[in-house]
């Protein structure tokens, strides 16, 4: 549990990253989800980005709604404050934390019920707001926590486990945030730590709102023939772009695969997971090229993965806002009250 | 026909069309008298704001110095034909009447009982200007300048206040002038001046200042030290975020830098506005909203999530007509429940019943304060009554260096040396417990926040007794409130008197009123000012010591004796209510009159026997209930 500071003991062949941490600093408590969930996948890869990304644990503050997903912030940076909120609103109050203090990195993590269904408004508004932040939704196309209801990510003629067929055709988180001007987009699977690992540390070091959906199977209730959101569904639909790497200016990022190749790779749970990188001519500065490229492939069933847009110069909330550079959390009386002098005068006006 | 003849004691009435730019007349009107040392309490009454609609401006203007709504209009300033018949039959016999006699009006359209003033607005604007709008502006100008000599207000006193607000616009302020002047050399040429009621200076108003509840309250966020402020438009709270940006602008920006001290978002709905709040609450910085029922409806999730998880949250509310969009620019006193409550499961609020614009900045402070001492929701239970309106009040008041209350916030040293921390432990035994920020030590001192049950050391669990230990220490918590909050305020009366009175908030004006004329017709009665809940001791004790309580509120289900009965044990016979929920502000003379019917009418009632309710007459459909 979070409170206990982890035992310092650790095996002298360990190793530490820059700021003297070794990757199980990183680690949370043991993760209460079902084995094989695609949220676990995930919650290692944030540990291994924060690692390479040499971040103070406790420089890292972690938000969620409420869900599988959402619970997962137990389970990484054990030595952060983490915020388990209401089901759908982590956006506003990780905006509202952000504001407090705007020396943290903010870690959002949320589903797709979370983030699609009850939360999108929030959602919306945290991307169009700048709000810098690490946006990640773990998304399985299912209700995971409240055991298997469609999501609204869920794609239409999917089928559930026990049979319905969806009706509703699905939001697609990630055109939502090309539009609304999320800054840093992307898509990955939860089966793709090599993918998705690069994908968070850009989203961590980016200057304004990133988002990331990762597709993230639900081994309990989405992970049977007839899900789009399955393992098996999601490798072979996978078309991943891969220009990723002049992301962060603090570490190369290098694909494992060149562009235009078509790759199999074999997962730690003996699974193959087929990629094909996107040609040359990408350009994921384009925000609009973005859009068009991602629902191209759509229509096609296939599922885009990588980095799909980024502004490398992006600001957030705070520049809109003009906050002082100082934390709003850290200043006191002397620097916000206008003092009894001043009350004097207004008074005087109001006479 | 008996004229009504009062000097500083009456009541004008400004009937208009919304749009039609007569608010800043008409408070030029309200000013102007103050000025002269004559206390005014003027009401705006308005429906939802669209252009063409009637709209009103209710002067209440009282040497004595009460301002409370009085009922009952002497003079009538009609430029509303829409709402003739019913302004019309508002003013009080031999009262007044003024209006726009450019077109005429058949002698059915008049009362005899009154005395009637007609001018040629129309006319004598459309002869000096040839712009329609400012025939349209200027109208109002006018009449305020014939009021002026009707009432004997004196124009030096006017034309100053056009100085002040035209500063470096020496055109409009010309223009004005000429407008004012206009209407004053009419009045003297044609109309039989002064009236029977008229301003004589005197010298009542004293070191008070006039302002509006919402722009005080919002100087109390920036007094109080907020630095994040989260909103979502709605009357009538509006005006609390907007004064706050506009005195951020002012006083809250770094000299040095140009950098701001304080972030303001207008957020997508009271949802995200609250969660704002509850985020920058957790980060350590002091953060508020203002918002109205229907915005603290759409709260409460996060209201009980504030409350378990044990977070700072101030939230204004200025209450208005409920329930639902009821009437949304009217005033009530109707969230008292759904506040205290907020929110599913077990939950208590401190709620902070502010009486005028001066406790609306006193009360937004303290909150700041008592949410970060107490770590929790705190509630400024104000209206629109006192929001909107401007009022006389005490002058704003800041203790030089005044630090501000962070409550229990263990730092990095602290951690560091091997203090205890448990985020969830009673240490102390008020029932608070301590908190880290995030960031604060590298290994000590983080956790888990959530709104799902936890231990002592805030790990999930869902064990019966840790449960109930967190639930229990959070009554505990709120017992240490009662004595941390703004304390009732006691006035006995000046004889012995098994009768009390209890009531909060913007009643206070009305109520004081009410009091002095019941002592004088033989019925003293003790009160009890609440300012807060949780209700210390003393409320208790004060219940007990009499042998019946009147409870005066403004709303139909007598909330606040509810929270009474209910928090305190006590048997409901003994507290009367005297309930007051049209949407107007009440007035001395309701309560006065239901106090007394009681006494009066009830000797079974008040000793033993469930006394009488007491309910307003109701009126006839559609009329304008004055009262
Ligand atoms: C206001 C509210 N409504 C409903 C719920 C019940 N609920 C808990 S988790 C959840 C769905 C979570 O789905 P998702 O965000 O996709 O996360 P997953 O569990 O699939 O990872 C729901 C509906 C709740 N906690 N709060
Ligand atoms: S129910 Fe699904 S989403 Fe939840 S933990 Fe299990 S596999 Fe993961």
């Amino acid at each position: 549990m979070t409170y206990i500071a982890k035992p310092r003991l650790r095996h002298p062949t360990l190793e530490t990253n820059k700021v003297g941490y070794t990757r199980r600093d990183y680690e949370g408590k043991i993760s209460t989800l079902c084995a094989g969930c695609g949220h676990d996948s995930i919650s290692a890869a944030i540990i291994q980005a924060c690692w390479e990304l040499d971040i103070e644990p406790h420089r890292v503050a972690k938000l969620s709604g409420i869900g599988c997903s959402s619970k997962t912030p137990d389970y990484f940076l054990g030595a952060s404050h983490g915020f388990n909120t209401v089901h759908g609103r982590m956006p506003s109050v990780l905006t509202g934390a952000n504001l407090a203090n705007r020396d943290l990195l903010y870690l959002g993590v949320s589903g797709d019920g979370d983030s699609a269904s009850i939360g999108l408004g929030q959602f919306a508004h945290a991307m169009r707001r700048g709000v810098r932040m690490a946006y990640i939704v773990e998304n399985n196309g299912v209700y995971g926590l409240t055991k298997g209801q469609f999501s609204a990510t869920a794609d239409q003629g999917s089928k559930s486990k026990k049979g319905a067929i969806n009706s509703d055709s699905a939001v697609d988180l990630v055109g939502m945030a090309l539009q609304l001007g999320a800054t840093y987009v992307g898509r990955a699977f939860s089966g793709n730590k090599a993918q998705l690992v690069p994908l968070i540390k850009g989203a961590i070091t980016h200057g304004g709102a990133a988002f990331i959906d990762v597709i993230s199977p639900c081994v309990a209730f989405n992970n049977h023939p007839g899900s789009t959101k399955s393992y098996d569904y999601v490798r072979e639909h996978n078309e991943a772009v891969s220009r990723i790497d002049f992301i962060s200016s603090r570490s190369e990022i290098t694909a494992e695969y060149a562009p235009g190749e078509v790759v199999d790779v074999r997962q730690h749970d003996g699974s193959l997971l087929r990629l094909r990188s996107l040609h040359r001519s990408y350009d994921p500065t384009n925000r609009h090229a973005a859009m068009i490229y991602m629902q191209e492939h759509q229509a096609r069933g296939e599922v885009v993965t990588g980095l799909l847009y980024v502004d490398p110069l992006a600001t957030d909330l705070h520049t809109a806002l003009n906050t002082s550079e100082q934390p709003l959390n850290a200043m006191d009386a002397t620097q916000l009250c206008p003092g009894a002098g001043v009350l004097e005068k207004l008074n005087a006006s109001l006479r | 026909m008996q004229r009504i003849e009062s000097i500083n004691d009456f009541v004008v009435k400004f009937a208009n069309v919304n749009g039609s730019g007569s608010a800043s007349a008409n408070e030029l009107f309200a000013k102007a008298i103050l000025r002269m040392g004559v206390p005014v309490s003027p009401r705006n009454i308005f429906p939802s704001n669209i252009q063409g609609l009637p709209t009103w401006y209710e002067v209440r203007v009282c040497e004595q110095g009460w301002l409370g709504r009085r009922g009952g209009i002497d003079l009538m300033v009609a430029m509303n034909p829409q709402t003739w018949d019913a302004d019309l039959a508002e003013i009080e016999p031999g009262g007044y009447l003024f209006y726009d006699s450019t077109r005429p009006l058949p002698p059915s359209k008049f009362r005899d009982d009154i005395t009637v003033i007609g001018m040629p607005l129309t006319e004598i604007c459309n002869a000096v200007y040839s712009d329609a709008r400012q025939r349209q502006l200027f109208k109002n100008i006018v009449y305020v300048g014939a009021l002026s000599v009707l009432l004997e207000i004196e124009p030096e006193v006017i034309e100053k206040l056009f100085g002040e607000q035209y500063r470096g616009k020496e055109k409009l302020l010309a223009s004005n002038v000429q407008a004012l002047h206009l209407g004053r050399d009419f009045a003297r040429e044609h109309l039989r001046a002064p009236l029977g009621i008229r301003v004589r200076r005197a010298d009542k108003v004293g070191k008070r200042i006039f302002v509006d509840g919402n722009s005080a309250a919002a100087l109390g966020c920036v007094y109080g030290g907020a630095t994040v402020a989260a909103w979502y438009p709605i009357t009538p709270s509006s005006s609390v975020a907007e004064a706050f940006q506009k005195y951020c602008a002012k006083f809250r920006v770094d000299p040095a830098t140009g950098q701001n001290r304080y972030a303001i978002v207008q957020a997508e709905d009271e949802i995200a506005s609250i969660g704002m709040v509850v985020g920058a609450g957790w980060n350590g910085a002091r953060a508020f909203t203002a918002t109205s029922g229907p915005g603290v409806s759409l709260m409460t999730e996060f209201i009980g999530l504030a409350y378990f998880a044990e977070i700072p949250v101030t939230i204004i509310n200025v209450q208005r007509g409920g329930p639902s969009t009821g009437m949304p620019t009217r005033t009530q006193q109707a969230d008292i429940i759904s506040c205290a409550y907020a929110s599913h499961g077990d939950t208590k609020h401190v709620l902070l019943f502010p009486q005028d614009p001066r406790e609306c900045f006193d009360h937004a402070a303290a909150a700041l304060d008592l949410a970060d001492r107490l770590q929790t929701p705190v509630f400024v239970m104000t209206d629109l009554d006192i929001g909107m309106n401007q009022r006389l009040c005490d002058p704003f008041e800041w203790e030089e260096g005044r630090p501000y209350d962070r409550g229990k916030v263990m730092s990095a040293e602290e951690l560091e040396a091997g203090k205890d921390f448990g985020r969830y432990k009673d240490v102390d035994g008020d029932g608070i417990p301590w908190r880290t920020l995030p960031g604060t030590h590298p290994t000590k001192g983080s956790y888990f926040t959530r709104g799902t049950t936890r231990d002592a050391y805030a790990r999930y669990s869902e064990r019966g007794p840790d449960y109930v230990y967190n639930v229990e220490r959070l009554l505990r918590k709120f017992e240490t409130a009662a004595t941390l909050v703004p304390q009732p305020v006691l006035q006995p009366a000046t004889n012995r008197t098994p009768l009390g009175v209890i009531y909060f908030g913007s009643t206070t004006p009305a109520m004081q009123e009410a009091l002095e004329d019941l002592t004088a017709s033989g019925i003293p009665i003790d009160a009890m000012r609440l300012r807060a809940f949780p209700f210390p001791d003393s409320v208790a004790r004060f219940i007990e010591e009499h042998e019946a309580v009147f409870v005066v509120e403004q709303n139909r289900d007598a909330q606040l004796r509810s929270l009474l009965v209910n928090e305190l044990d006590i048997d409901p016979a003994r507290l009367i209510p005297v309930l007051h929920f049209d949407g107007t502000p009440i007035t001395a003379r309701f309560i006065t009159r239901a106090v007394t019917e009681h006494v009066r009418g009830g000797a079974r009632g008040l000793v033993g026997g469930r006394p009488p309710v007491v309910v307003p007459p109701i009126e006839a459909p559609g009329t304008e209930v004055a009262k």
